[in-house]
């Protein structure tokens, strides 16, 4: 049952995936990448991972990409024109493509942890106490540090937003 | 065929077909009725607060069957009569709209709020079978996540319909939404401080055992089959349960509840907050360019939000499916009805409060709106949150 959950997300992910890249319409292009991000969302959701795939819909399709679909909306883009067929360029690219696959492939399935079958979840395992647990504890300054980042971020867009910088 | 397993609870076809059970009864027998019924009292409740007397015309046609007169049931059949005139309306397109993102906005618009349903424990459990469709350990983040993805419908319409007012009320609308949703994310924070789990169900039971979240007061250990046989031990539960932080507590609570229930309203686009849709700076708003079917779409989206939303309201603060003194599912069948029955009117007074406040409070401007959100509903929230955090640490129980 779960592999075949596995095979429609995967699939919706990759084929809306390619329709980001794929669609002339800006706003077309958001709204794949829209149905991807859910799409992985769901991958998560499969493997027992509620709270990793619900941040991922909350944060990206429900609040980055809204901003993305309301900038692209106000800067009014319009459908890019079909350009005429590069060869050079899509031969370029092709083969920078096949080889990071390729290395990709060399990695991925030379870890050995690919291979050892991983322990089943109990039935009360609770991820969101066993994340917040790795944050507070043995993650404790990192994330402090990347909340100030934040603020830094925060507060560096709130100084540049102002209409008349003194 | 053996069909044991398929009264087996545990077993996987049991579960699926429990669920499958579940999904459609929540659906056509509380949710679509409710919606019609909302609309429907809107009407009646408007014409109330306004002096008028409302619909009260359509009811039974009983002099089709002969009789005399027609059954007035007091314009009940309005419920009926409105969704049939949106089906049977003429469906309008106009010629410059983007044909695709046109069609699909209304159905996104509609989809987000009936998924919210998904998490709510709208009972305590029936013939051993616990009322809620999905049991899960993040329930209320779900919520979040998924009414914030209903942004996308309001915004597409806006959009697709190449017009300016629906333009204008779709880019509203998307600001709005991320405004509110951080201060409706930050106010159940010291929910969670409280009850300490994010699962929906187990903060009904929290509340079952200590009180309703916005007056935790219930007294610890009353049990009401013991109260008649032992009398003392109702004070004794009421002196064992009684604490400082308990009290204290309520404080947060309410607060939390408050910026809870307005943030709701914005996130909804309910009056005072209906600016994407306000009727006299911008005709229509997001759907000025629907009518018939896309239309009631939208208006169902409405609606179901409504509902979605004070049945989030009803669990995390009002106590879910308990009243005190009443037994949970496991006591039998009928208790288990109750609870039910009593979710549901739990939604239906926060629906009429939802419409109370839509005829009572003028709209905000949008300026006001905004700074309201951003000034106001954020750092109390952030307070609060600290504010909670303290009672539970340095107040003792």
């Amino acid at each position: 049952m779960s592999l075949i959950l596995f095979w429609i997300f995967a699939g919706l992910m990759l084929l809306f995936g390619l329709g980001v890249v794929l669609m002339r319409n800006p706003v077309s292009s958001a709204m794949c990448l829209v149905v991807s991000f859910v799409g992985l969302a769901s991958l998560f959701f499969t493997l027992d991972a509620f709270f990793i795939g619900i941040i991922q819909i909350l944060v990206y399709a429900g609040a980055v990409m809204v901003l993305f679909l309301f900038i692209i909306m106000l800067l009014d883009l319009k459908a890019a024109p079909a350009r005429k067929l590069n060869v050079m360029a899509w031969t370029g690219s092709g083969l920078v493509l096949v080889g990071f696959v390729a290395l990709m492939m060399q990695v991925v399935l030379g870890n050995p942890a690919l291979h050892a079958a991983m322990p089943a979840l109990t039935a009360d395992y609770d991820d969101v106490q066993q994340i917040g647990l790795a944050l507070f504890t043995n993650f404790n300054f990192p994330f402090q540090i990347v909340g100030v980042l934040l603020l830094v971020a925060t507060v560096g867009v709130v100084v540049l937003s102002r209409k008349e910088l003194k | 065929m053996d069909f044991s397993a398929f009264f087996t609870p545990g077993t996987e076809i049991f579960l699926i077909w429990t669920s499958i059970a579940k999904t459609i009864g929540l659906l056509f027998l509380a949710v679509l009725p409710l919606v019609s019924l909302a609309v429907f009292a809107e009407r009646k409740v408007s014409a109330f607060i306004q002096d008028r007397v409302g619909p009260n015309r359509v009811g039974a046609p009983t002099s089709l069957l002969g009789f005399d007169k027609d059954l007035r049931l007091a314009g009940l059949g309005q419920m009926i009569a409105d969704p049939i005139k949106l089906v049977l309306k003429e469906n309008f397109i106009p010629n410059s709209v983007n044909k695709f993102y046109y069609f699909i906005a209304p159905k996104l618009a509609m989809i987000p709020p009936v998924l919210v349903l998904a998490v709510l424990p709208f009972g305590s459990s029936l013939f051993g079978v616990d009322m809620v469709i999905a049991n899960v350990n993040i329930g209320v983040l779900w919520v979040f996540a998924v009414s914030s993805l209903g942004v996308y419908g309001i915004v597409l319409a806006g959009w697709a319909s190449n017009s300016k007012y629906p333009f204008l009320g779709g880019i509203r609308s998307s600001s709005q939404m991320i405004s509110y949703e951080l201060s409706l994310g930050l106010s159940v924070i010291p929910v969670f401080l409280v009850c300490g789990t994010l699962n929906l169900g187990d903060i009904v039971k929290w509340q079952v055992q200590n009180g309703w979240l916005i007056a935790p007061f219930w007294p610890q250990g009353f049990d009401l089959g013991r109260a008649f046989s032992d009398p003392k031990m109702i004070w004794d539960s009421i002196v064992a349960g009684f604490s400082f932080q308990r009290l204290l507590l309520a404080v947060p609570m309410l607060i939390s509840f408050f910026i809870f229930l307005v943030a709701m309203f914005a996130e909804t686009n309910r009056a005072p907050f209906d600016l994407p849709e306000a009727e006299q700076e911008l005709v229509g708003g997001y759907h000025t360019e629907y009518s018939a079917m896309g239309f009631a779409l939208f208006f169902l989206g409405e609606y179901a939000a409504m509902i979605a939303g004070s049945g989030v309201i009803v669990t995390l603060f009002l106590g879910g499916w308990s009243l005190p003194m009443v037994p949970d599912g496991s006591a039998g069948w009928f208790w288990g009805l109750v609870n039910i029955a009593t979710f549901f009117a739990k939604v239906c007074a926060l629906l009429f409060v939802f419409i109370w406040v839509r005829w009572t409070v003028p709209r905000f401007r949008y300026d006001q709106l905004m700074r309201l959100g951003w000034i106001w509903f954020f750092e109390i929230a952030l307070a609060n949150i600290f504010l909670t955090a303290v009672i539970l640490a340095f107040i003792k129980r």
